[in-house]
């Protein structure tokens, strides 16, 4: 096993190295110049140059590769425009609202898609496989921003079930302490049950609305799978012995199954941590994304660079999760490395 | 002339669900076309005596703050946004077919080259890979097709890659060398057409995508800026008005988007089970 995770970790080095580098170029690709961009409109020639100079921007491009590549070593990602604060930090600090949503609505997704697909592939053909069907297209057809606004209009206006869509917890209730930076898992420790209630009902709908959006691919490939599996030899050999339902599509098929499924969930990552940043707008959610967008709407760089590192790093270290996943459940997976 | 039109007709016919989407698809096509010569109202007149009034038979689709036709908005927008989308796909058939064809057919170094690209844009969650290029190229729109296009690419690469790998080998590419083809002339003129109908399915497929990730990035403010008609800002505007009620002015923009998504994404599926009738699921 330790093999394993030494190979998958070599395989992760250029991935990472690609996405340092990706970055470093969309840095230079700035349009016009940065240093006259950092200075400001008003700033006197004399002073572009001192700025120039004070980035690192007159030396050459190799140099300040590697400059770049020890300041993120560092852990340093430059500072914001806007607010003076460094980047770092407030990332550091807003991830784990960004984190929590996304976790929310993978595992609500996961939990409804999952068993559709099997409910579909084990009757082929009837009006739950026509649902799953219908369901899937028109999940990856809605914008997700779209169905975060349908829901805030029919839960919150209509309806009145929801709390107003202002963020991670309504203006009555303190934040709990923070220990691990999700609410949920912070106001449960602290043991405060009023906190807990009013946090999982500010993450429902947007982690609905995440969930609506990622529950195509997961519920598609759940139900090709089944029917491959379910067509295999050895779930015929279970059936003719006379094993329950239960037993063979759960024990036997389903685990057989999983692996597509698990494949699929890097897929559904990329798909998730790009829906999170438009979900996070419409329910003014303060994880990164908003950060990003807030930043990107000022031209503030720093943050947006520091933003799209954290996710395609955040990426790269989900896949290597899935793949050792991967090994845990296939033995051969283990026998190869 | 008549036998294409012979196979369309059998394309239509042959799923129902198919020829809805053709259906959807000529409707767009007509909305972006002639559409602005259509509407009823100018797209940009402001009219603050009837703003935020819910749909009547006078607006259909109701009217925003400023009292601008919503109807008239969402039917002028089809043009930018199916544009947009139309010209990264484009775009990236032309650069993802060309490299991945390349790749697979010559193997050696720029396969290797193609693979690494491909797998560092991977390596990004593609959304947010567009907003950072969008975000250091310059915010406009040309730049939005340029980002939804980098962001398709590995997509292209990968399926002209495989397709065109299988058939390096193949008899006719053999005889085709045989008979003295240059390596160029046989990947242009033997290889690229027979992986032609795969990218265009691929086409259609991304198409949807291009929408979604195009009206994603102006939602949140990128690329096309206000007054301009465009389905995604006409989205981030509604959205302010819909704790108050006023839903219909981010419903319809996000309806049509939601429908033109819905027709390309029915229309891949239903142009893939034709090309490829194996990848039915």
């Amino acid at each position: 096993m330790l093999e394993v995770i030494a190979k998958r970790l070599l395989i992760a080095i250029p991935s990472l190295l690609g996405v340092v580098l990706v970055t470093f170029v969309l840095t230079r690709a700035l349009p016009g110049d940065p240093a006259a961009y950092f200075a400001g409109p008003a700033a006197s020639r004399q002073a572009v140059e001192e700025i120039r100079v004070k980035l690192g921007l007159d030396a050459p491009l190799p140099v300040q590769f590697f400059r770049y590549v020890r300041d993120l070593a560092r852990g340093e990602l430059g500072t914001s425009l806007t607010t003076g604060q460094p980047v770092v930090t407030e990332i550091v600090t807003r991830l784990p609202a960004s984190a929590e949503l996304t976790l929310a609505g993978l595992i609500v997704s996961v939990l409804i898609a999952v068993p559709l697909g099997i409910l579909a592939a084990t009757r082929p053909g009837s009006w739950i496989d026509h649902m799953c069907r219908v369901v899937t297209t028109a999940g990856v057809s809605l914008p997700v921003f779209f169905t975060g606004l349908v829901f805030v209009y029919v839960f919150y206006f209509l309806l009145g079930v929801a709390p107003a869509p202002l963020g991670r917890l309504d203006i009555f209730y303190s934040a709990p302490p923070r220990i691990t930076g999700f609410y949920l898992i912070d106001s449960l420790l602290t043991g405060n049950v009023g906190t807990f209630v009013a946090a999982a009902q500010q993450l429902l709908l947007p982690a609905a609305t995440l969930a609506v959006f990622s529950l195509a691919p997961i519920a598609r490939m759940t139900r090709a799978s089944m029917l491959a599996v379910l067509s295999s030899d050895f779930v015929r050999t279970a059936r003719s012995s006379g094993l329950s339902w239960y037993t063979v599509v759960v024990t036997y098929a389903f685990r057989n199954a999983m692996l597509p499924v698990v494949t699929t969930l890097g897929m559904v990552f990329s798909f998730l941590l790009g829906a999170n940043v438009l979900v996070e707008k419409v329910f003014a959610w303060p994880g990164i994304g908003s950060y990003a967008v807030e930043a990107l709407i000022a031209s503030d760089f720093a943050p947006v660079q520091g933003f799209v590192l954290t996710m395609a790093v955040l990426y790269v270290a989900l896949n290597l999760l899935i793949d050792l996943l991967y090994a845990v459940i296939d033995p051969r997976v283990r026998l190869e490395a | 002339m008549s036998a294409a039109l012979r196979h369309a007709r059998y394309v239509v016919s042959e799923n129902p669900v198919t020829g809805f989407a053709f259906g959807l698809a000529l409707l767009l096509l007509l909305a972006s076309t002639i559409g602005p010569s259509l509407v009823p109202y100018d797209p940009f007149a402001s009219n603050t005596a009837a703003a935020l009034q819910p749909p009547s038979m006078r607006h259909w689709f109701g009217t925003d703050q400023l009292g601008r036709d919503i109807f008239s908005r969402v039917i002028v927008a089809t043009r930018l946004d199916c544009g947009i989308a139309l010209a990264s796909v484009l775009l990236v058939f032309v650069m993802g077919g060309l490299a991945g064809v390349a790749a697979g057919f010559f193997g050696g170094w720029m396969d290797r080259v193609v693979g690494r690209v491909a797998d560092t844009i991977m390596a990004f969650p593609l959304f947010v890979l567009a907003m950072g290029i969008v975000a250091a190229l310059g915010n406009n729109v040309q730049n939005i097709v340029i980002a939804t296009a980098i962001v398709n690419f590995p997509l292209y690469a990968r399926v002209a890659r495989a397709e065109a790998s299988i058939r390096r080998e193949a008899g006719f590419v053999e005889a085709g060398r045989l008979s003295g083809n240059g390596e160029w002339r046989l990947l242009v003129f033997h290889v690229l057409p027979n992986v032609f109908p795969i990218l265009v399915v691929q086409m259609s497929l991304t198409m949807g995508y291009a929408i979604l990730n195009a009206a994603g990035l102006s939602f949140i403010g990128l690329g096309v800026r206000p007054p301009t008609a465009e389905w995604g800002i006409m989205v981030a505007e509604g959205a302010s008005f819909i704790v108050s009620g006023e839903w219909w002015m981010a419903f319809f923009p996000g309806a049509a988007l939601m429908l033109a998504v819905f027709c390309f994404n029915l229309l891949g599926d239903g142009l893939r089970d034709i090309v490829d009738p194996r990848r039915r699921t």
